[in-house]
């Protein structure tokens, strides 16, 4: 046993590990987002993206001081990058820079860094440093551009779909076919693209869908810059499906959570009584994709458990619904995921997976 | 042959990576001039010596009795003298006694007469299996004859073979399976006879198409009493309780045994080892070994008489191809690294492996991301990530009403976790504490 020996490296097992580790799930994350922001940037012109290199270098920077700090973490594990772009894209597309910058420093320094860092965080950072900017400069945040397929329209006066139903069902009263059909009605723009889309859709398939769920669907609406487009959310996320960076657990409780309520009690206002919600309509608008797919499966601030991300993505669902219909503001994915990562360490602690070999009855052992 | 099966809570599946040696036919390789037997190969306590330094020993005798219930006896393999007897390191890192053998004649003839089995009986059985110092071959090294003694009040309704080998790898049994199918078979029949159970099953993972259908000719043509059960792959399948749920379909309660569900397992090579016992009169004193990894020049599969240097295993495959970055006694879930070549082949070392720093894959330990995958993947049921942070925080009574002591350090958790947390290294010393704690 003499020393020259000793050329191995020692371990405990297992000896081989899995190739996946945590900076190649944040940079997959990161490449998964990235046909959303380029949409945005296209369609909203290059403002949107100074917005995003803001964000970006903003939370670099700083998470790079705080790992320099505290001698803990590196930049490299691209999880700041995915901060900072997650807050780039809560923001309108015009949005003044010193906003997207307050944002960022409270996603990492307050809501990361104060807890100690990748990890140890219990609320979506992206997500705090988004509700903490909406409540403090509440103009800033509601001022949306209008999409390049609209042409000649005033772009700061334009409004989400969301918003638009917001403020016009205050004095409303009577009957109208669901969200979609109060804004047709009430002259809300669409582009060409979608009413050609539709009209095919009608006169090939007999389906009538309404171009407002197409322009939703493919992005073509005002609205965050990276949450406008739920079709290329989707395909982002179905990359990290393939790669199994993400479960189904909670996107599809979320969202199935989300539609059955959307759907029960959805098309009330409107006068169309129960089960008549438009759940196509709400489940393609404001930021639901965005958060569903990306932002309540930030593996941090969601359960560890199965049962538990179900019960997780239930409860958000439920609270996306009760804020985006009962609220006072249009939208409400931010607050409902936050308030579900208050619960996680709850669920996490009283939620158990079921053990191999424990038995009710004990007189078998 | 049965329906395909496999366990249903957690798993992983790393790549198999047995194209490397499970078409490579078992070579015999020579005894070397010196050869170091250690007194502690098997689970429990140690054997006790009796032989001492400048010894003659001839090829079968006892050098080493069983010093307690669960113990083993250790034999010579060859006709030589003791020059040493002296401490060594384990792969597992535990000190022992071994001894030092100068071989005299390099392949020495065991004379023994065939025995039939069919007229012995199970308590005559198991005491040679005692006696001839047989242990589990598939890694535990738990004594045979404990395993087979059913115990007074419990009744063994299934023999479940286990053929998985489920870790990477490793192609011994499989090899053992093509080559030896009538000594596993009638070794399966023996072990039946010894435990009473009515059913027997060969668990076999369908990676290994070949060495069932070689099994199922056999048992058609002798029309034996023996049903293969295919498995979907998965690892850890080849653990008792897997292999068992797989199999029967009934879960071990925690903190049992096998027994408790009228269910005896016992690996393949071990069921060889146990005919040639019985049969051949023959101690545990050689077994197959896999030879691998991308290290290796050319993997293989060797006969390798017990107490041979590892060295002389390696020089066998024609050496490395290049400088490995780990040595792994075992397989590469549940081995043990080591760094002395000339450390002897034991009872239970199913495997050598050379990793190449590729294979091997260092990365970085971040903090933990709660992503759950430790819980998703461990077949226990267990939350690997709480149990983790609980040792860390020294809460260990905690760690006990979450099933610690269920852990079987498998390494599903810490093959999954992304953040390269050394989770088994947690459990294991948690699980220290606990029994320290309970002292």
């Amino acid at each position: 046993m003499s020393e020259e020996n000793i050329m191995f490296r020692i371990e405990s097992s297992p000896q081989i590990r899995d190739k996946d580790n945590t900076a190649k799930i944040m940079w997959y994350v990161v490449l998964a987002l990235i046909p959303a922001g380029i949409w945005g940037v296209y369609n909203f012109g290059a403002h949107a993206l100074v917005v995003i290199c803001v964000s970006v270098i903003t939370a670099v920077v700083l998470e790079y001081l705080f790992t320099r700090l505290f001698r803990k973490g590196s930049i490299h594990d691209g999880s700041a990058v995915l901060t900072g772009l997650l807050v780039a894209y809560n923001m309108p597309p015009g949005v003044t820079l010193y906003v997207p910058i307050i944002a960022t420093v409270f996603a990492i320094a307050v809501a990361k860094w104060s807890f100690g860092g990748l990890g140890t965080n219990w609320i979506n950072p992206a997500l705090s440093g988004r509700v903490f900017v909406f409540f403090s400069w509440t103009g800033a945040m509601t001022t949306w551009t209008a999409p390049r397929a609209w042409a000649a329209v005033d772009a700061t006066s334009s409004a989400t779909v969301l918003s638009s139903v917001k403020t016009g069902m205050i004095d409303f009263s009577g009957t109208v076919n669901g969200p979609a059909g109060f804004l047709m009605n009430h002259g809300y723009q669409t582009s060409d693209l979608a009413q050609k889309i539709t009209s095919w859709f009608s006169h090939t398939l007999g389906m009538n869908i309404s171009p407002i769920d197409v322009d939703l669907f493919f992005g073509n609406v005002p609205g965050c810059i990276g949450e406008v487009s739920a079709f290329l959310i989707i395909i982002g996320a179905i990359f990290l499906f393939s790669k199994k960076i993400i479960t189904w657990y909670i996107p599809v409780s979320y969202l199935v959570s989300f539609s059955f309520f959307i759907w029960v009690f959805g098309g009330l206002q409107f006068g169309t009584g129960y089960f008549s919600g438009d759940i196509l309509f709400h489940l393609v608008s404001g930021g639901l994709m965005l958060g569903a797919l990306f932002m309540a499966t930030d593996m941090v601030t969601s359960p560890t458990t199965p049962l538990g991300m179900l019960i997780f993505g239930v409860g958000a669902g439920f609270l996306t619904f009760l804020f985006r219909i009962y609220g006072s503001l249009p939208e409400g994915v931010s607050l409902a995921i936050i308030i579900m990562n208050i619960f996680v360490p709850m669920i996490d602690r009283y939620v158990r997976p079921k053990r191999f070999g424990i038995v009710k009855n004990r007189s078998a052992a | 042959m049965r329906n395909i099966s496999t366990f249903a809570k957690g798993g992983v599946h790393p790549a198999d990576r047995k194209e490397l040696t499970c078409t490579k036919e078992i070579v015999r390789l020579p005894v070397p001039e010196t050869i170091i037997l250690p007194f502690s190969q098997h689970l429990g306590v140690p054997a006790k010596p009796i032989v001492e330094k400048g010894d003659v020993v001839h090829a079968g005798e006892k050098i080493g009795e069983a010093a307690g219930f669960i113990s083993a006896a250790i034999h010579s393999p060859v006709n030589g003298r003791i020059v040493e007897l002296k401490e060594i390191f384990l792969p597992t890192g535990m000190r022992t006694k071994a001894a030092v053998i100068a071989v005299d004649e390099q392949d020495p003839d065991i004379k023994t007469e065939k025995q039939d089995w069919k007229s012995m009986d199970p308590s005559e059985m198991i005491a040679k299996v005692k006696d001839l110092g047989i242990v589990g071959m598939g890694g535990a090294t738990f004594p045979a004859n404990v395993k087979f003694s059913v115990p007074k009040g419990k009744k063994a309704e299934y023999l479940v073979i286990n053929g998985v080998e489920c870790e990477p790898y490793l192609t011994s049994d499989h090899r053992i399976m093509l080559e030896k199918a009538q000594e596993v078979l009638e070794g399966a029949l023996i072990i039946a006879k010894m435990v009473d159970a009515g059913n027997i099953y060969i668990a076999i993972e369908n990676n290994k198409r070949d060495a069932m259908e070689h099994l199922e000719m056999i048992i058609k043509k002798n029309n034996y009493p023996i049903e293969i059960q295919p498995l979907k792959m998965k690892y850890p399948q080849g653990d008792e309780k897997q292999i068992l749920k797989a199999t029967i379909g009934k879960e071990v309660p925690s903190g049992a045994l096998p027994i408790d569900i009228g269910a005896v397992v016992s690996n393949v090579g071990t069921t060889q080892a146990v005919y040639q016992a019985i049969v051949n009169n023959k101690p545990l004193i050689e077994r197959v070994v896999t030879v691998s990894g991308d290290a290796i020049k050319n993997p293989g599969n060797f006969l390798v008489t017990i107490g041979t240097p590892i060295q002389v295993l390696i020089d066998a495959c024609g050496g490395f191809s290049e400088q490995p970055e780990k040595m792994i006694a075992g397989g590469p879930m549940m081995g043990f690294g080591f760094y002395d070549l000339q450390t002897p082949v034991m009872k239970g070392t199913s495997g050598i492996l050379a990793l190449t720093k590729k294979e091997s894959r260092k990365s970085e330990t971040t903090s933990c991301i709660s992503c759950g995958r430790c819980v998703q993947v461990c077949p226990m049921g267990l939350q690997p990530t709480r149990l983790f942070k609980n040792i860390d925080h020294g809460n260990y009574s905690e760690t006990l009403e979450l099933g610690l002591l269920d852990c079987k350090e498998c390494g599903c958790c810490a093959y999954i976790c992304p953040a390269k947390l050394p989770l088994v290294q947690g459990m294991r010393l948690g699980k220290s504490m606990l029994r320290k704690m309970k002292k």
